[in-house]
């Protein structure tokens, strides 16, 4: 295999101007994870989780489907082994997050990349691919996007421990902002028919797969087929 | 549970949390990707978000089943139209939350 890395078209100096625009596109991310970060907090204080704790863990460990899962193992006296076991399998699609997103950060150094996969989340890599794809978008915009959902995230999970109790289940739609995020940036990635085709296949294999099989791993597999198919699926549109 | 039970949990997590996003990306940016790899990875993410977002859409979770009167869906789809006519996340992450609040006190 060719080792030489292919350099990156543009690659700025990171700039006041781009890390704006990177808060710019992570406000709605923000937006999204405050109440999710909220209600895990005021889960890990049910489950009398001290708040130093609850920081700890998220600045440590920046999952948010990972953090639930442990505090729910954790209130029902699961092993710290059988957590951490749990907490890699469901994050694991993230190494085909990591892997899309190698894509648009050819040559890069290696310090930053390693910075940078601290923050790939399911949010910030939609939000990233999407930007790169549509226009200049530097890493320096991205690694805002991500640095800034980790920092709203780990301060929503701290005051969901402390305040969380007082705020009403259910206030404002909070429990649709993540699913509403979703929907959006699954609209930003409808760019033609086969990109279309793949949705509604991996749509289909997910819902199946999440009732027949117990556990996440209808993430991992349903993308994975999906996109495979779709792949076929685009070689044999090209031939004909 | 005391400090360093809670360090070593959230130590090990951390860890198998990082270490599938770092490794593909560390590997990956410093290699020439061959185009059939560039195809199939440009697919994962619309595969991925369609992936997470259906069983929100379409089931219930406990029991699991298929379930396709959720208020879930009703919203999604005046929500996708506003995605799609004004491309804005937080606008969209705004009308959803608005339209599923008012549902809820229906």
């Amino acid at each position: 295999m060719d080792n030489k890395p292919q350099q990156p078209k543009k690659d700025p100096r990171p700039s006041m101007p781009l890390l704006r625009q990177g808060a710019g596109a992570a406000w709605p991310i923000c937006l999204g994870y405050f109440p999710v970060g909220l209600a895990l907090g005021v889960l890990a204080q049910q489950a009398s989780i001290p708040v130093w704790a609850v920081a700890m863990m998220s600045i440590l460990v920046f999952a948010g489907s990972g953090q639930f899962i442990c505090v729910a193992m954790l209130a029902s006296g699961a092993s710290i082994l059988a957590i951490i076991l749990t907490v890699f399998v469901v994050n694991l699609r993230h190494a085909l997050m990591s892997s899309a997103l190698a894509i648009h950060l050819q040559g890069v150094n290696r310090w930053f990349l390693s910075l940078f996969a601290y923050g790939i989340t399911d949010e910030s890599f939609a939000v990233n691919m999407t930007r790169f794809r549509d226009q200049e978008w530097s890493r320096w915009s991205a690694l805002t996007v991500n640095q800034l959902s980790n920092l709203v995230w780990i301060s929503s999970t701290v005051s969901g421990t402390v305040i969380g109790q007082f705020i009403p289940q259910g206030a404002f739609g909070i429990d649709y902002a993540l699913t509403g995020m979703f929907i959006c940036l699954l609209g930003y990635q409808l760019q033609g028919k086969i990109f279309v085709a793949t949705a509604l296949i991996a749509a289909v294999i997910a819902t199946l797969w999440y009732v027949v099989i117990p556990g996440d791993s209808y993430i991992v597999a349903a993308s994975m087929l999906a996109a495979t198919i779709g792949f076929i699926l685009k070689r044999r549109w090209r031939k004909k | 549970m005391r400090f360093l039970d809670y360090l070593l949990l959230f130590a090990g997590m951390g860890l198998v949390t990082y270490i599938p996003r770092w490794l593909p990306l560390l590997y990956l940016a410093h290699r020439r990707l061959p185009q059939w790899l560039i195809d199939w990875l440009s697919l994962i993410p619309v595969a991925i978000l369609s992936a997470l977002l259906a069983p929100i859409l379409f089931t219930q979770a406990a029991p699991r089943a298929i379930d396709l009167g959720k208020p879930e869906l009703l919203i999604a789809i005046p929500t996708f139209v506003v995605a799609w006519k004004t491309k804005s996340l937080g606008g969209t992450v705004i009308v959803g939350m608005a339209l599923y609040w008012l549902v809820g006190m229906i």
